[in-house]
């Protein structure tokens, strides 16, 4: 059955095992950091409620922390904590701190005065005028506290996935990148589902009149606790490597459920961002990863890709594909992009990428470079005859194509450029470009035929096995289906692979994907 | 029983307290009285710690507080807060029993002199088990009392206890209060700014100024002897009916009751031996009866008083006063 096709309902079913983990570690994930932040934000309020000259600072640190975003704080993370859950939990407590922290002072300073005057005259010391009096009467407002960071930690916590801890991200960012409406949702609903069941329950707990919030002081631990638990449950599984997969590639026919079909590949695998999947297989965090084969990186950290010997992965050539209604605009747009037709073969684009992934030189400097020493540069006429929009995905090689077209339509035409580039995935700039928001981007075919065509698997096997067939069945079926126009094929190949470092793969003795499999089948 | 020496207490410039020493005898009620920011509230914190003092020292039967513990010290203190300042998340019950609860004693004790001192306070026992805020003003106020008196404590500090209270249920609540037996052996001081309140209450009475003690005497004393033009001023509004809150009858009739337990009687009721003038004239105005009789310690009638009786004693007294 086509992918398509499929309901939710049924896309959920087929994926119950997974939804479940995911869930599960989702749960997890949000308690874990939760009890943590707790047990660090509440000292922290009842402290700075006592001593009221470091309350600024400390609400400030906190409020900063809350700032940051989201992803650049697991980016901060990677360099501490390497990636897995350890970052994760870290980033996603220091999210959750500020409300703590903010609601057990407001609480506390919030108490009635005349009651803590009570509570001293009676004789009660500076431990039971706290425990007895002024946490007691501050805990809704606390648990108003506590109820903001759940809410904040289950939406953070989608982001997890991007460093390989888990949760219904891994749906979410795999959806997005697999243009997979159905894998989106089945992230996205659950996760809506279990912020808004906490956000309910803790507002029960909230709104309990004052002889039940002292039961439930006391179950409420217990049940957070077990809910942390949840985390452990799904990682009960060993293997002698462990793969780092993208959340494209493991939805993928073309990549993990591939490699499982076909070649019966069984290791053990965790979801991570290509930002840092790279660097991790250098730091020997991961073995086996799930690179693209013209990436920088893979010279800088001396990977070595294994050979798909039985050629599951389909071609990726680049092409920029263009909106029609944007080539009869402007007629000069096809000649011009067509110059850098055939002009990058993989070990030239292999070395672009790593000058801007590694050296970090700016794509925009790498472009003009590459232009300047193939004599296609031409100085900007500033001509003004209409713009031209053009996206790109969010990864280097991109931003360096997407340069160089910008480049080239400045200098060889009359138009002027807007560029839109690091759109979150294929999805993303796939939409960008059917709803009129772009006109051109680099596309690959494999993405075009996998990601956007998704025919019948018995249409793959016909024209995936050779490049020639595959460009030609993607830019006809854009046509008729978007009328989107594939133009020249740049001329490299950025075909998903599996990489290993290369020191552990002489070792091992693996070359190929089945010498892979058959080291992991060996005891 | 409280001995307050050379107290004195600043905040930032302003000298709160300024020097004050005074006694309270056992038994006695005395009333910090004075405007605000006169630092008679500060005068009663520094009783029992809640405010130290920059100079002096306070005795409580012969021991300096400041060598105790203050938890401790506030222990064995009563406290009443104006705001009755009962925990809301507590029930009555368990504000009652706060300090019994500190002091570790059994829970069957406690629950027995609970009871009792919701009896003795007119609180019904269904309130037992409520929140102060599903209680009146006045109720809350009696509750407060009744957490103070728990430990049935020695001394008892009273922080304009019946200030936040509407007229009327303020003079109940006097009434219950001046009756209870409890309070009739405790070593009291009470802070108020209310000069009837005062007269009322207190045996003595210490009108405070700007952190110095003015006049520090009987309620009669301060009438008839004022220590200056100040006293006489602040004495100044319905000074006649302070008059009769001062003078005591026995002071003024002859024969007096006995000193040794002598009472008067009204229409059947006994009425204490030492009642003020105003609460006699009261009394026998609402009531159908002619005449008080006058008591001995046995029990025995030694005379007669009616409302004109009364009022030709008291100008006689007057221009006693007036010769002396």
């Amino acid at each position: 059955m086509n992918e398509q096709q499929q309901t939710l309902w049924q896309f959920m079913a087929q994926q119950s095992d997974k939804l479940l983990t995911q869930t599960l570690q989702h749960i997890g994930l949000t308690f874990i950091s939760l009890i943590i932040a707790v047990l660090i934000g509440l000292p922290l309020g009842i402290f700075i409620a006592r001593r009221k000259t470091f309350s600024g600072p400390v609400l400030g640190v906190a409020g900063v922390l809350q700032t940051i975003p989201s992803i650049a704080l697991l980016g901060f993370m990677i360099p501490l904590l390497g990636i897995g859950p350890k970052p994760a939990i870290v980033a996603l407590l220091l999210y959750a701190l500020l409300p703590i922290i903010r609601n057990t002072y407001t609480g506390i300073t919030g108490v009635d005065s005349s009651v803590k005057e009570a509570a001293v005259a009676m004789g009660m010391n500076k431990w039971q005028l706290l425990f007895k009096v002024e946490l007691p009467l501050a805990m809704p407002v606390i648990l108003a506290g506590i109820r903001t960071a759940t809410v904040i930690n289950v939406g953070v916590a989608t982001l997890a996935s991007y460093i390989a801890a888990g949760g219904l991200g891994e749906f979410i960012f795999g959806g997005i990148s697999l243009n997979n409406t159905n894998m989106i949702l089945a992230g996205a609903i659950p996760a809506a589902m279990l912020a808004i069941l906490f956000d309910f329950a803790l507002s029960l707990l909230q709104r309990l009149n004052l002889k039940k919030l002292k039961v439930a002081a006391k179950v409420l631990p217990v049940v957070v606790v077990l809910m942390a638990c949840f985390y452990f449950i799904p990682s009960a599984y060993g293997s002698k490597l462990t793969a780092g997969f993208t959340p494209e590639f493991m939805g993928r026919q073309d990549g993990n459920l591939g490699l499982r079909s076909k070649y019966g590949l069984n290791i053990h695998t965790i979801v991570i961002s290509d930002a840092v999947m790279y660097k991790a297989a250098f730091e020997k965090e991961l073995d086996v990863i799930s690179g693209y084969s013209t990436d920088g990186r893979l010279k800088a950290y001396d990977l070595v890709v294994l050979d798909d010997d039985k050629k599951i992965f389909p071609p990726y050539y680049a092409a920029p594909i263009v909106r029609e209604d944007a080539l009869q605009r402007f007629p000069q747009l096809e000649p011009t992009l067509n110059l850098l037709a055939g002009k990058i073969n993989d070990s030239v684009m292999t070395d672009l990428n790593y000058r801007t992934d590694y050296l970090h030189q700016s794509p925009e400097r790498v472009a003009k470079d590459f232009l300047v020493a193939h004599h296609l540069l031409k100085p900007a006429r500033g001509g003004n005859a209409g713009i031209v929009r053009i996206g790109s995905k969010i990864f280097g090689e991109q931003y360096i194509l997407a340069s160089m077209y910008s480049m080239l339509i400045k200098g060889y035409t009359d138009y002027d450029v807007a560029t839109k580039t690091g759109l979150g995935g294929t999805k993303i700039c796939f939409d960008a470009m059917t709803n009129n928001q772009i006109d051109l981007y680099p596309e690959y075919t494999g993405t075009g035929l996998l990601a956007i065509l998704q025919p019948s698997q018995q249409q793959i096997d016909a024209v995936t096995g050779d490049k020639e067939k595959t460009y030609n069945y993607v830019k006809d079926e854009f046509e008729k289906r978007y009328r989107i126009k594939w133009l020249q094929p740049i001329g490299f190949n950025n075909a998903y692979a599996l990489m290993m470092r290369r020191k552990q793969a002489a070792q091992l003795g693996v070359k190929t994907i089945s010498n892979l499999k058959q080291y992991l089948e060996t005891k | 029983m409280i001995k307050v020496e050379h107290l004195s207490k600043s905040f930032a410039d302003t000298k709160a307290v300024n020097n004050i020493s005074f006694e309270v005898a056992e038994g006695q009620n005395l009333i910090l009285l004075g405007t605000s920011g006169c630092g008679k509230t500060t005068t009663l914190k520094m009783i029992n710690r809640l405010i130290e003092p920059d100079h002096g020292s306070v005795f409580i039967d012969g021991k300096n507080i400041i060598e105790q513990q203050p938890e401790i010290l506030r222990r064995g203190i009563g406290y009443v807060l104006q705001n009755n300042g009962l925990f809301p998340h507590y029930t009555v019950a368990e504000n009652i029993a706060v300090v019994a609860r500190l002091l570790k004693w059994e829970e069957k004790q406690i629950q027995h002199r609970v009871s009792e001192l919701l009896e003795k306070l007119h609180l019904d026992k269904k309130y037992l088990t409520a929140y102060p805020n599903e209680l009146s003003g006045g109720q809350q106020q009696r509750v407060g009392l009744a957490r103070a008196l728990v430990t049935d404590p020695a001394v008892l500090l009273m922080d304009e206890p019946f200030g936040a209270l509407d007229n009327i249920t303020r003079s109940k609540i006097q009434a219950e209060f001046k009756a209870l037996d409890e309070l009739k052996r405790k070593t009291i001081i009470m802070v108020t700014h209310d000069v009837q309140e005062a007269f009322e209450l207190g045996d003595r009475i210490c009108l405070m100024d700007k952190g110095k003690i003015v006049q520090n005497g009987t309620p009669a004393e301060l009438l008839f002897k004022p220590a200056n033009n100040f006293v006489k001023d602040f004495l100044k509004e319905q000074r006649l009916q302070l008059e009769f809150k001062a003078i005591k009858v026995k002071d003024i009739i002859s024969p007096p009751p006995s000193a040794d337990g002598g009472t008067f009687e009204l229409n059947g009721d006994i009425l204490p031996g030492d009642a003020s003038l105003w609460y006699m004239l009261e009394r026998l105005k609402f009531s159908k009866a002619e005449s008080i009789s006058v008591r001995n310690a046995h029990h025995k009638e030694v005379g007669k008083l009616d409302f004109e009786d009364l009022m030709s004693a008291f100008y006689q007294y007057k221009k006693q006063q007036a010769h002396e």
